[in-house]
């Protein structure tokens, strides 16, 4: 295991996965006002991953979260520091962020903080976009992970098992290098009361979109969005003359 | 009323208070049945009744973060991955009791 190793974990402030997803009355986006957040899961995978790395080295490992976004993100910050990261880096944002802005912005953070590995969940819950991680790959001309179920790293270079299309694929590359996390990579913990009171005293920096002079103006218009067609109501027969009296005349498949 | 545990039984309090905030059922019924498990304890003297007490309570908290990462995890399993072997670890999950040993019988 090398030693001082630096990871930057990128945490995404996501609507809470157990929520009821509304969209709002313009149907231009999801309600997120009063409505619960926690951390993207996938993220949570992320930085529980960055941490087993640190435990397993003894602590020669130092862990960065970052998250850009609202003033809230740093909620978000919060928690990955009460799961074990050593220090935060949050960058404001008013405006919602897209995919390559925050690809661009982690790209200036990469250049800032100089971290030998960067862990992203292989997607957001709320966007599903699949793409932060893959950009900022190609931003920096970083070899790529994605997709990981497995890691194990060596001096310089890690192997990383891949969830593939019916099966999984085993790549080896060189640090630095960007993961991106499955769902079966690890069980995340839950952060004790004490850690959390701990992790307010961690070190969180408050970056600017202007502090990192990046271009974030989005490139996607959002034109609708509609939910999911209601499923209709199941009917009770009678007998097995109605069945097939519905089946033909109006189910239509018989 | 000081005693060696005390300090112990309030974090166990605590900890599981703050597990509760998200407890399927509502965090109401969970701090009711909280309140009244540990108040049954509350004139408990002999110290070897204490921990055995303590370390159910423990347990109880592990029981509550593995049912939460379940619930996590089987959610997100049924939203992204929609093959037979997500199926057959769903099936396994469902006849495993995890949730039982987490709620206080007491």
């Amino acid at each position: 295991m090398s030693s001082n190793l630096r990871i930057l974990v990128a945490c995404k402030r996501v609507v809470d996965y157990a929520v009821k997803i509304r969209v709002n009355a313009a149907g231009t986006a999801v309600e997120t006002a009063n409505v619960k957040h926690s951390m993207n899961p996938f993220d949570e995978i992320g930085t529980e991953q960055a941490i087993q790395i640190k435990e397993k080295s003894g602590g020669k490992v130092e862990v960065i979260a970052v998250s850009c976004g609202s003033d809230k993100s740093q909620e978000t910050l919060r928690t990955a520091l009460a799961m074990g990261a050593d220090r935060a880096i949050f960058v404001e944002s008013a405006e919602e962020l897209q995919p390559l802005a925050v690809a661009k912005l982690l790209k200036a953070v990469v250049e800032k903080e100089k971290p030998d590995m960067v862990i992203l969940g292989k997607q957001a819950i709320d966007d599903d976009s699949n793409q932060t991680g893959q950009m900022l790959a190609g931003l920096l001309n970083w070899p790529q992970a994605t997709f990981a179920s497995k890691v194990e790293l060596a001096e310089k270079a890690m192997t990383v098992t891949r969830e593939v299309d019916g099966g999984v694929e085993t790549i080896k590359t060189p640090l630095p290098a960007i993961l991106t996390t499955d769902l079966r990579l690890n069980v995340p913990r839950y952060a004790s009361l004490p850690n959390i009171m701990k992790a307010k005293k961690k070190p969180l920096t408050k970056l600017t979109i202007a502090d990192l002079a990046v271009d974030v103006k989005p490139r996607l218009e959002t034109l609708k969005v509609t939910e999911p067609p209601k499923r209709q109501g199941g009917k009770l027969v009678e007998s097995v003359d109605d069945l097939v009296d519905k089946l033909k005349n109006e189910a239509k498949v018989l | 009323m000081s005693s060696p545990t005390r300090h112990r039984v309030i974090a166990l309090y605590k900890q599981l208070s703050y597990l509760g905030r998200e407890y399927p059922a509502g965090a109401d019924y969970f701090h009711k049945k909280l309140k009244s498990a540990f108040l049954k304890n509350k004139d408990l003297t002999d110290p070897a009744e204490i921990q055995k007490r303590i370390d159910l309570g423990d347990y109880i908290c592990k029981e509550i973060e593995a049912m939460y990462h379940i619930n996590k995890y089987r959610a997100m399993k049924k939203r992204y991955y929609e093959d037979t072997q997500a199926e057959n670890i769903q099936k396994k999950i469902e006849s495993t009791n995890w949730a039982d040993g987490g709620q206080a019988k007491h």
